[in-house]
Formats: structure tokens, sequence, C-alpha cells
């Protein structure tokens, strides 16, 4: 048979599944209504998303003074969450550009999910460097066009343009191929729906998809050109965010290994949230045949395989600082270093959550566990944003003149703003749970046959 | 006699790529295949050509490229060279390693965005059109095969229901 896949691999879709419970399952959640927990959910999103909102208007009303920044921690909060939230905005093209081209069946299940994730933390990361700005409208200076003052043009040497680009393009092709996506499952909303509202909105929405065959050839051919494109993007763009600090002077910034060390750390932080979201998700949207314990166990790898190498790259960080003789570099890291210095919790935040709790995830039992992998995915969220405060405001806060050195403490508006945009991703996310197709269920009819729990039993039980 | 077509419906994937293979062994002219999902093998056994998006992909990729190289060159070369920092500014060569970062990016941006402006024209799809599936089914579960003929139509309906069809019309 053409759909003949080992039998040792598990099956993706359990539960006696047809086509057509496939688009009924996938509709579910656009077509019901929302349970009380949904408008909790989304209440308290809400008010944590106008309460950043509120934060950053004072901010632009009154000036960047409001934060705790100080002459020498110059950057601190609004940066460890841009780049936090850049990181988390990894793991979707990740799932859905590199496992595409490595032919993985089991991204299928979850890739619309962790796209829609990544688009809106991208969101959350760009806010940051534009607010910081000070003076927002001026933020078309950062572009490459002709200003009020002649045409002075930006400057391309700057690692910081080269963010400018790499994040608008990562944002809007992210986009496209999210949306490419959805045309199809869209356009079955569409021809489900039976309020008039709903098939009008779904009929825009769609784009007109009809399901010919020569567009499915295009469709097919322009997912895998774009995932060919989306996976050295995904790895350029957190290259380029870790040359904002690898190409500066600072110690503890100017190391080579930080491209390496940043992608991973991308990929390790965005499983975590996809994770998250995730395991929250198959529940509260009866998923469970879609997403099940083959997805969870398997991304589960992928953090353990991320996680190390982030590890790997924090212990050659530390050899580095004692082998190069540099004595900056020794400050850094071993004398008055991260471990021991003031910052000394924020370090060990930083060991803990994310080189020694996920080791737990080397045992079967504890990777293929739920709660577990719920916990372990908030533990390394959490570890990770305390990553890029280690990179930098601890490294900020000992330069190269003693005098100067100096503490960062954060006021009511870095955190608002931090809680703000954790607001409006949730905002941002529970709004797409009940009203786009959360599975990209065009895809999964197509392996339904060779990885359904049902049609796997079928042909063990014909010998087939 | 004029051209008439029959669409038939069927409610399966492998059955309908039996069918449309046999159509075109039968040397009938298939119209059109409206599927669910992306079927594997369907465009060979229905005997479409290849796309050649990946080709517009690449040509967009090199404009992106050729875009990044004049305009970083334009910008800071010609226009207004600058010391900023020591770095070298004052000709394209020497100042062309800070640029990498930049040129990989357009053209990463040129060949995907060109490339699904080009899809969406080519299969016609964008905001307000319409939908053409003549069956709302096709997006759910069923596929269904447009065939046109201009001899024996009982011939193909009854071809189509040895087949595996399971439902057979006449196109209006």
């Amino acid at each position: 048979m053409s759909h003949y896949e080992a039998p040792i691999r598990e099956p993706l879709i359990y539960g006696d599944k047809k086509y057509h419970d496939i688009s009924v399952d996938v509709a579910a959640p656009v077509e019901g209504k929302a349970n009380k927990k949904w408008w909790i959910a989304f209440t308290i999103a809400l008010i944590a998303f106008l309460y950043g909102l509120g934060a950053i208007l004072y901010t632009i009303g009154t000036g960047i003074g409001v934060w705790g920044l100080n002459n020498r921690v110059n950057w601190a909060w609004d940066i460890t969450n841009f780049v936090w939230w850049v990181g988390i905005g990894h793991a979707g093209t990740l799932i859905s550009a590199v496992l595409l081209l490595f032919r993985q069946k089991w991204r299928m299940g979850i890739n619309r999910s962790a796209e829609a994730m990544t688009i809106f933390a991208v969101v959350q990361a760009g806010l940051f460097p534009i607010i910081h700005m000070g003076r927002v409208w001026n933020a078309f200076y950062v572009l490459p066009i002709p200003n009020n003052y002649g045409s002075l043009w930006v400057n391309f040497n700057s690692p910081l343009l080269w963010d400018v680009f790499a994040i608008s393009t990562y944002l809007s092709v992210s986009l496209v191929f999210w949306y490419t996506g959805l045309l199809p499952d869209f356009a079955m909303l569409r021809d489900r729906a039976v309020r008039p509202f709903q098939k009008k909105i779904y009929s825009l929405l769609s784009f007109g998809w009809s399901g010919r065959l020569k567009d499915w050839q295009r469709f097919e051919e322009v997912s895998l050109v774009l995932a060919g494109l989306a996976t050295p993007l995904v790895l350029s763009v957190h290259t380029i965010v870790s040359m904002d600090f690898a190409t500066s002077v600072i110690p503890g910034w100017h190391s080579t290994i930080f491209p390496p060390y940043f992608v991973a750390g991308a990929i390790f932080s965005g499983f975590a949230m996809v994770q998250t979201l995730l395991l929250i998700m198959r529940k509260v949207s009866n998923l469970e045949s879609y997403i099940t314990r083959v997805h969870i166990e398997n991304m589960n790898k992928v953090i353990l395989l991320t996680g190390g190498i982030v590890s790997v790259a924090y212990i050659t960080e530390f050899f580095v600082g004692w082998y190069s003789g540099s004595s900056y570099e020794d400050y850094t890291y071993l004398s008055v270093g991260a471990a021991t210095g003031p910052y000394w919790w924020a370090f060990w935040a930083l060991i803990t959550c994310n080189f020694i709790f996920p080791q737990t995830l080397w045992f079967k039992k504890l990777r293929t566990n739920y709660i577990w992998s719920f916990i372990i995915s908030i533990i390394i969220n959490i570890g990770m944003w305390f990553e890029r405060f280690d990179i930098i405001v601890i490294d900020l806060s000992r330069g190269h003149l003693p005098s100067s050195w100096t503490m960062f403490s954060p006021t009511f508006v870095d955190i608002a703003i931090f809680i703000g945009t954790i607001g409006f991703f949730f905002v941002l996310f529970l709004l797409y749970a009940r009203t786009f197709p959360v599975i990209a269920q065009a895809e999964l009819k197509s392996i339904l046959k060779s990885s359904g729990d049902n049609y796997k039993k079928l042909r063990e039980e014909n010998h087939e | 006699m004029s051209n008439k077509t029959i669409q038939a419906i069927f409610d399966d994937d492998d059955v309908l790529l039996k069918a449309v293979k046999g159509l075109k062994d039968a040397n009938y002219d298939i119209e059109e295949v409206f599927t669910p999902f992306p079927v594997h093998g369907l465009e060979k056994a229905a005997g479409l050509k290849n796309t050649r998006i990946a080709i517009a992909s690449f040509i967009y990729g090199v404009i992106g490229f050729s875009f990044a190289v004049w305009m970083m060159n334009y910008m800071m070369i010609m226009d207004w060279p600058q010391n900023i920092g020591g770095k070298p500014s004052f000709s394209f060569h020497e100042n062309m390693p800070a640029f990498i970062p930049i040129m990989f990016e357009l053209t990463v941006f040129f060949a995907a965005h060109l490339m699904v402006i080009t899809f969406y024209m080519r299969s016609k799809l964008w905001p307000f059109k319409k939908a053409e599936n003549p069956d709302v089914r096709t997006t759910d579960d069923h596929f269904m095969v447009e065939v046109s003929t201009e001899e024996n139509v009982e011939k193909l309906e009854e071809f189509l229901k040895n087949n595996g069809a399971k439902e057979i019309k006449l196109k209006a």
C-alpha cells in the first residue's frame, strides 16, 4: 500500500478518525461558544495588556527616564524582554520549516499554533526597541529612506540596523508562510459555516481558495521553497540579534560563541513556550487526538538537545574566561563574576532553570508526562529570561572602569510594560484559538491514512 | 456535438487516484480536480506539468540580492560616505563584509514575498475572490473530478461508476 508506514512508528492521530472527523474537530472551537474559562483568561490578559499599554504611554509621554536605566546600565529590562520574545518567536518557523525539510510528520499537529505563537511573540519583541527610542514618532529613521535632514542615510555597518532588516523580514515572511498555509483551512471553515456573517468572514479570509489540483501543486511547491528560505532566515535572525552584543567591546559581550549559543537558546525557549501553550490547548480545545504524547515527547527531545547546546556554551564561556588570560574576561566570569557577585541569584536562577531541571527529560517517564513537561516548560521560560538578563545587566554593571560599577533595579514601569506584553501576547493567542483553525487540517488529512491509529491497526489486522 | 462536462464525486483519495489514472489511460479530458488536501501523486496521474514557481522565486532572490548591493553601495559609498568608527567606508569591497547580513535578508525578503504574490496572482487568490469549488464538501472529505467528453456521455458515466464514483452529474 502507498500509505504504508513502519508499525514501529507511533500513531500521530488517535481515535477512530475519518477525514470528516478532522474537519469537525478543528472547526469545533471556532463554531462553538467560548466557555467561562476562556472569558476569565481573556479578561486577565486584557487587563494586563491595558496596564502595559498605560505604562508604554506614560513612558512615551514622560521619556525613558521613568525606567530603571542609568548611565552605566543603559540596556536592561527592555532589551532583555526584546531578546526573550524574539527567542520565543523562533520555534514556530523552526517547526514548520526545518521539520518540513526533514519530512517530520509530527509537525503537522502543532505547526499552525507554533507559527501563530511565533508571530505574536515577534510583535511583542518589536515593541521594545521602538519604545526604547523614546521619540517613537521618529522610528521611521531606521528605514533607508531620505529624511527631513536631507539624505542622511542609515548606517549599514551597525548590527542594530541589521536587526531592523532581520526582524522585519522574519516577521513578514513568517506571516505569509502562516497565512498561505491557512487558506485551505479557512476554506474548510467557509464551506461549513452556517451563519451568514461567519460565511462572509471566512470567505474573505480564505481568498476564494477552491482546492484545484494546480493550486495544490503550487501550494506544496511554495511551502517547500518558503521552508527552504525560512530555515536560514530563522537561524540568521538570532545570529544577528547576538551580533548586537558580540560586535561590541563590552567584556562578556565580545564573544564569538554568541551566534550559535543564541540560536540554540532561542530554539530552547521557543519550544518551551510552544510546549506551555499546546499542553493547555490540547485540553481546552479537545485536541488530545491530534496533539499526542508523541508530539510532547518529540518536543521535549528537542528541548533536551538545545538545552544541552546552551549548557555547553555556558561552560565554554567560563573555560574561555579562564583560558584566554584576559583580565577583563576573567573579571566578568570568574573574579567578581556572575556566580559570586551581587547578581549571584540571577546567575544561579539561570543555571538551575536551564541546565539542571531540563536534565530530568533524559528519563522517558518524565518526558512523556504532561504535568512535568508543563512545569519544565515554565521553568525554561523563566530561565531563558534570566539568561538574557544576566548577559545584559551583569556585563553592563561591571565594565572596564571600576568607578562606574553600578547596580540596576527596575521601576514599576519596566515591570508593567513586561507584564503588558505578556498580556498582549495572550490576548492575541486566545483570540486566535477561538477564530482560526488551530491545526493544519488539510495537511493532517494527508497523513491520516499513514499515521492514524485506526488505519495502522487495520493494516496490522490485514497483515499488510 | 458540443462538449459535455461530467462532475463525479469520490469519497476516498485512493479510489480517486485510481479513477484519475484510468481516465487518463482511456484518453478522457480531465478538466479539473477539487480536493480537500494535496493527494500525493495526483498531479502526475492527471498529467499536470511541473510548476515553475520555484524558478520564479530564485529569480526574485537574485533581484533582491542585486537590489541590496545597489542600495548599500549607493547609500554608504557613493551618496554620502562617512567615517563611522574608523570602519572602511570609501570602497565597496572594503565595506562589503558589513553588508552581508542585509544582502541575505533582502534576498530572502524578495524571494519569499514575490513568490507568494506570484502564487496568489496565478492561482487567482485574493480577498473578496469568490470560491469556485462546485460542491462545498470538496474542502471537507469529498473529491470532485470534472471530465469533459464529446462522445457518449453514458459511457463515461458508466466508466466513472465502475471506478468508484459516488455521485455523478452533468455540469450545468
